[in-house]
Order: C-alpha cells, then structure tokens, then sequence
C-alpha cells in the first residue's frame, strides 16, 4: 500500500482521533463520561435516522423523506397520547406503523411508478410535512391544547413513553447512559450486521452496484428495494419516537435539521476506512464525527450559528476524500 | 461505376494499449455509390469510423478527401471537412427536448461566427431550407421527444445533411427502425445516392445489404478482410469473410446425445416470428450462431425467465419448464452466463469471490448469515479450476484482464451443477488463450448437463461445440453435426435466403 493508500484508508479516523485528542487539551471536561455520553446523546436521534438512510443508499437509492417521516411520527405519538388518550404501546406501534407504511409507498413510487428517487421521497417529505399540521390545524401537541372543534385535549404522556428520552442506565457511574443511546448503538449493531454478514444486505449492495447483474443472479431486484425503503421509514419512526420522547410533547417547530444532519453523516461514512461507499459502521463514525466536533466547538464556547457552516465544512472535506482521492467514484 | 475514390484511407492504424485493433485498414468510398461495411463484434469497425469522424486520433497511416489530405482533430473539423456521421444511438444525434427545427439547426448555435443571441425566426427560416433540401415532411415545430424514432433519425440525418457532405457514414441505422420506416430510410438514402454522395453504410441485416449495397467491404480482426464489388455480389462471401474460419483449428471430437435434457416445442419468442422446436441432450455442447440482431440473445433470456414466449411450451428434464423470473429459472437449475459482462455481469463493488458466490447466496449461508469461508473457498477453486490469474479471491475485478473477467462470469455459474447452462456471446472481448481455456472448460464438464451457447462467430462455434444451430429472423434455420460441415450451406443459411429477406 501506497502512502496515498493509507492517507484514503486511515485519513479520516486519525483526523477523528486527531480532533479528539485536540480537544482534550483545549477544551475543559472534554475527557469525561458523561461529556461523552453526551455527544451519543446529541447524535442519537440524527445516528439512527442516517443509518435507515444508509440502507436506502446501499442499493443506489435515496431517501429525502426521513426527516419528515420523523417529525411526522413524533407529532403522531403525541397525537395517540394526548388526543386520543392511548398508552405509550400503541403510540410506538403506530409510529412505527407510519415507518413501514410510508417506506412501503416510497418503494411503490419509485420502483413501480419509476419516479426517480430524490423526486419521490422529495414530494413525500412535503406531503408530510403537510399532513402532520392537518389534525391540530397547525398546533403543536401538548396536554391541555384546545382542538379545532373546542374541546381540550386531556390525554398526557404516558410515563412508560417519556422514560425512552429520559431513564437513564447505570453503566459504572450511576444514571448514565440514556436509552437513546442504547437504541443507536443496538440498531447500528444491528444495521451493520444485516448489511455486511447476512445474504440480504449483500444482495442489496449487488443491487446498488449492477442492478441488472443483480437481477440475472436472481435476484428480486424491485423487493430487495422497496424494502430498503422500508428500513429507511421504520428507522426514521424509531428516531421520531426518541424525538417525542425527549421533548415530551408533539412540537411542529422541531426537527428541521434533521434530514441535512443524517444525509451528511451517511455521507461522510463513505470516507471512513476508505470504503467508498455506503456502510453503516462509516455513518456511525460519521455521526460520532459531527457530535464530536460540535460539542468540542461549543465548550470551547464558539456561537452555535456556526455549527452549520462546520458540518457542512467536514461533509465537503469528506466527500473530496471519497471521490477524487480514492479514485473509485469515477467507475 | 465510378473511378475516382471520393474518400481514400491507406494503412490505418490503431492500439489501445496493448491491444490493436486495427491494423493496417485501406478503404475506398466511390461517389454516389453505397459501401457496406461487415464486421461482428470487436473486428474493428466502430473503431474504424470514429478515426474517419474525428473522434479518435488515428496511430498509423494516411487518408485523403477529394484528392486533398485529410486529417480531423475533432468531430466538428471533419464535418467541415464534409464527413458527417450518423451515429448508432438515435437518441445521441438530437436534442429531445427542443423542437425540430431548433435540431435541424443546433450545430449553427455554437461556433464562430455564431450570432449571441437566439432568434427563432432566423431558426425556423433557416431549418426550413434544410428541410425542403431533404424533402423532409415534419412539422418544423414538434418536439423531437414527441417524434417517432425513425423521424428523430431523419432530423439527425437532415442535419448531417445541411452540410452538403461528401461523404455520409451510417453507423447501423436501422437497428431500431420497424420496416416500414427502414423503407423511408432506404428512399432517402438512394436519393442521395443520386446526388453523388459516397455512403459507408454500417449494418448487420443482411436485408438491407442485400437492398442497398453497391459494394461490400468486410472486415476481421482489425483488417479487410474481403472486398466484393461484381455484380451480382457475393453475399455468402461476404459473410464467410467476416466470420469464416481464419484456421484449421483442432477437430473436435464430436459427442452425440441421446438423454434429453431440454425439449423446447413451437416456442415463439417475438410477435410474428417463426416457431421454434429443438432438443438439448445430455453432456452435448450446441451452438446456436447467427448475425448480430437475429434473436439469439431474445431466446437465451426466454429460456433464463428473463422475458416471457409469445407461445409454445419447453420441458426440462421431464418437467415443464415456464420460467417467471430468473430467480425461479436458477431453482430449476437453468443458468445463464449473460452476454457483456460489464453491463449484465460485473458487480463492480465487488471483488472476485464476492463475484463469484452472487447467484449462490442462499446455498452459502446459514441463517441468512453468508458463511464466508465456504464462500472464499469456493471462490479459491474456481479461480484454481478456470485457471484465472489474479493475486488473490479478494482481487478487484477492475484490476483483471478482460479474458480473466470474463473466466470469473463462467467460473459464478460453474460454482454449482447445472441441468442446462447456456453462455451468451461468452468468448465476446475475450483473448485466444482465456478463449480456449473457457471452451475446453466447458467441454471438460459437459456431462451431466446440455450446454447451449449462443456465438456470432462461426470459429468460436466449430471450435467448441457437438452441434451447430443457425439462427436468422427470430427462428432456427438450419442444425449442422459438427463434423464436416457443409460450410457454404451453413454460410447461406446465416446469410439468410432471399426466402427470408422481409425485414
């Protein structure tokens, strides 16, 4: 292996290591477990969302529909809880419901109606966003709203529902880790799992790699990708679930960043280990990557409208290494 | 006939690499005269007109126009030149979304000279003149998206037109035309021809050879291989120089079936094409050859449940067989080295053994969970069998030669028993050596099951198979045991009878 080889292959976890490493001498408390349970925390809800969106890139697609899906689950568990007065169970299942249900319409779309993939989930995450106000007329969600026909919404959150953004699990110090955190780092085991070791998730980078050699191997071409766009809405749910959790109430002015922060994160993963391509421990590290750095940059007290301008920073920076250092994005 | 060459190429040459792909080509075009040009795959046409039109640089040798040198840089130099090309891909020759006449007049939209601003009446004025020039009858303002395919081609040829050339190059302009519009094609072109312009007409058909060729010229790997110009022409000649045998290669020693695997009955595998009935027997090696466009890759992906028969009923070993997708066609043993690798086989994402074991997921995992030592194994006898050189299983397929390539396609089916294992066009961009290993390969492991290959060239047909089908126009014209064959039979049944010349 060349110098420039190793640079591809192992540039991106030294710069993380080297961020790190900086921040712990410039930054106070930097090196500390509940600083860095905080920065899994911060990224948990964005994580979870990248590594649905990570499978939907596996098989050469794209889905833009992640963030609204998320705020749509998070308005709809509120929904279930507060107006329809129903316990935390059936608010999960319905939200996870909406996932399927709205990654099974995505892959209908573009597979069957052969819209491309960013116009589909393009016009889906505007329908959400749509149809998540039409309930409460443009409200958000909290116990003791008045509905649009007068009467006040009595419901609350249940108990059960709120501990998923708020219990925390002894881990050595008391009142550690959040179950945020646990349900990112099960569901990254997991995707990472599905996609590198098991038959489907070979098949879908197969897919995503020569889709028509895919199909002359025998393989279901359409199914193998609607249901990545299954995986990419269940997981989107799941962090809209954590989102309702955390708020503790059905707020329509949330989640605006969402889908730019899981997009990058899926992306900058291209760079880690020099894979040049989707995969799920890469949006994992580059999810870590993002929380590192902001949480760096805000103990070292720099003002939060830069925090944009530096994600987008890190993505350029990772993309470059992708594509014109590792050379495979030209095939 | 005329005398004088218009156009006039001695000694072309061309490598890529390593690899030559024309060597040493001299060609004359005649004025108001069609020349055609012959060649399977890979003899080096393509290559040929894209020097002649500018696009590549050529490595070795002169050409002149009209007595003057000649010698284009760019596309667009050889089109002032007066050498206008049509290309094969329609679609690449207009601009969908304009409208017709801004297509007739896109090559003045760019330039020196050309004015900044856009005026659609200088356009439509000037698309106008064009149109009537070519007796064109196209509403000057349709979109060429909402154009059928054979007027998007008159737009483009028009356009080439405008030019006045001398000389026009259709590269297989026919190959998505129905008849009727090929007919319009073919008014056109004869009246050109009466205008004086030398045509180099490109195709397979042999019907539209045999109606429009003055002369045929037929090429070989990388050479001429044959000129024909007396009249009436030879068009078996014309074909056995392009694909004839160049050698005496080793006879085979032919086997004969008598199990049969497959019994294919009255399939029809197009609208309007003849039925098809053959049988396939055990441990038997059956070529089907036939020019390029004759179906033979239609009835590969009808046998491998790509596409579904417009009629008939095929049993494979005792069983019906009506496959729905390729997935079902691999259950029932039935596989397929699909022809061009790079579009229909190589995963490029992945290395070699990730290759090999695609179609074979399921056999090789427990649990949905890939077992990866059987895979690497597996992998490792493959590469060991087909004797492909590589460093190692985990090897990038982009870092392998294109006949090694080609060796870890046959090596993926090869991985697991076949009932019937058909290669289409499997030795296509393949080198001698890689060639013949494939083939005795086949042969070696051919007991057990019918293997079917489908080839254009007749060597790669004589070399390897126990018995040789032809096929032309979508059906089975002629079966030929592979030992003496009447070879000038063989040639006229590829060739196509005038019984069969209806496009």
């Amino acid at each position: 292996m060349t110098l420039r080889d190793h640079a591809i292959r192992y540039g991106f976890i030294v710069l993380l290591f080297g961020l790190v490493a900086y921040f712990a001498i410039a930054a106070d408390g930097f090196v500390s477990p509940q600083s860095a349970v905080f920065i899994f925390q911060s990224v948990a809800i964005t994580g979870v969302l990248a590594l649905g969106v990570t499978a939907t890139l596996v098989v050469g697609g794209f889905d833009l529909s992640i963030g609204s899906v998320a705020t749509s689950a998070m308005m709809a568990a509120a929904y279930v809880m507060v107006v329809l007065e129903q316990n935390a169970l059936v608010a999960v299942v319905v939200c996870l419901l909406i996932g399927a249900i709205v990654g099974l319409i995505n892959g209908w779309l573009i597979v069957y109606m052969r819209v491309p993939d960013l116009l589909a989930t393009l016009g889906m995450m505007f329908l959400l966003v749509g149809l998540q106000r039409i309930p409460t007329e443009g409200r958000s969600i909290a116990t003791g709203m008045t509905m649009p026909d007068g009467s006040v919404a009595n419901g609350k959150f249940s108990d059960a529902f709120l501990a998923l953004g708020r219990h925390r699990f002894d881990f050595f110090i008391p009142n550690l880790i959040p179950v945020s955190v646990v349900v990112l780092l099960v569901l990254a085991v997991l995707i990472w799992f599905f996609l590198e070791y098991t038959r489907f998730g070979r098949m879908m980078y197969a897919v995503g790699s020569n889709e028509r050699a895919a199909e002359l191997a025998g393989a279901p071409v359409k199914a193998y990708k609607i249901w990545a766009y299954v995986i990419s809405g269940v997981f989107a749910s799941i962090s809209g679930i954590l989102l309702a959790a955390r708020l503790g109430r059905g707020d329509i002015a949330s989640g605006n960043n969402l889908l730019l922060d899981a997009v990058a994160a899926a992306l900058i993963g291209y760079a880690v280990l020099g894979a040049a391509k989707p995969n799920a421990f890469g949006t994992a590290v580059g999810a870590l990557f993002v929380g590192i750095l902001l949480q760096g940059l805000t103990m070292m007290n720099a003002p939060y409208y830069t925090q944009d301008f530096v994600k987008g920073v890190v993505l350029v920076v990772a993309l470059v290494f992708t594509f014109a250092l590792s050379g495979r994005g030209r095939r | 006939m005329v005398g004088n060459a218009v156009f006039r190429a001695e000694g072309l040459r061309k490598s890529f690499g390593q690899n030559e792909v024309l060597g040493g080509v001299s060609l004359e075009l005649h004025a108001g005269e069609v020349t055609v040009l012959m060649g399977a795959n890979g003899a080096g046409k393509s290559t040929l007109v894209k020097i002649i039109s500018g696009v590549y640089e050529r490595g070795d040798g002169t050409m002149g126009l009209a007595g003057q040198a000649f010698a284009p840089n760019t596309p667009a130099e050889a089109i002032r030149a007066g050498v206008v090309t049509v290309h094969q891909n329609i679609n690449d020759g207009v601009v969908a979304d304009l409208d017709v006449a801004t297509n007739l007049t896109l090559d003045r939209l760019s330039g020196s000279g050309a004015p900044f601003l856009f005026n659609p009446a200088r356009v439509r004025r000037q698309a106008k003149a064009v149109a009537d020039r070519m007796g064109l009858a196209i509403d000057l303002k349709a979109r060429v998206s909402d154009l059928s395919l054979a007027d998007r081609q008159m737009v483009a040829i028009a356009r080439a037109l405008a030019h006045q050339p001398k000389v026009l190059i259709l590269d297989e302009p026919t190959s998505s035309l129905s008849s009727a519009e090929a007919d319009r094609l073919f008014a056109l072109i004869d009246r050109l021809r009466e205008q004086g312009v030398a045509i180099l007409y490109i195709s397979h058909r042999m019907s539209d050879i045999r109606r429009l060729a003055d002369r045929i010229v037929s090429m070989r790997d990388g050479i001429i291989s044959g000129v024909f110009d007396k009249k009436p022409l030879d068009y078996e000649g014309a074909v056995n120089a392009m694909l004839g045998r160049k050698i005496h290669l080793d006879q085979i020693v032919v086997r004969d079936s008598a199990d049969i695997v497959l019994k294919i009955d009255g399939l029809r595998i197009a609208q309007g094409a003849k039925p098809i009935s053959l049988t396939l027997g055990d441990g038997e090696v059956v070529a089907i050859t036939g020019l390029v466009g004759v179906g033979k890759t239609a009835l590969a992906e009808t046998l491998f449940g790509v596409r579904k028969p417009v009629a008939g009923t095929m049993v494979l070993n005792g069983k019906p067989y009506a496959p729905g997708s390729t997935g079902e066609a691999i259950a029932a043993g039935v596989f397929l080295v699909a022809k061009d690798r790079g579009e229909n086989g190589i995963v490029g994402g992945f290395n070699i053994q990730e290759n090999i074991s695609l179609p074979f997921h399921k056999r090789m995992s427990r649990f949905a969970v890939l077992r990866r030592r059987l895979e690497r194994i597996t992998a490792r006898q493959q590469i060991e069998e087909l004797g492909i050189v590589c460093r190692s299983e985990k090897d990038e397929m982009s870092a392998l030669s294109g006949g090694n390539q080609q060796k870890v396609m046959v090596a993926r089916w090869m991985a697991q028993d076949a009932g019937l294992f058909i290669l289409d066009e499997p030795f296509q961009g393949v080198d001698i050596s890689a060639r013949r290993d494939i083939a005795a390969k086949l042969r070696a492991s051919a007991n057990g099951r019918a293997t079917l290959l489908f080839v254009t060239e007749l060597d790669e047909a004589l070399e390897t198979a126990d018995r040789i089908l032809v096929m032309s126009e979508q059906t089975i014209v002629g079966e030929h045991r592979n030992a003496d064959v009447d070879l000038d039979r063989l040639l006229a049944e590829v060739a196509g009878g005038p019984l069969h010349s209806a496009a």
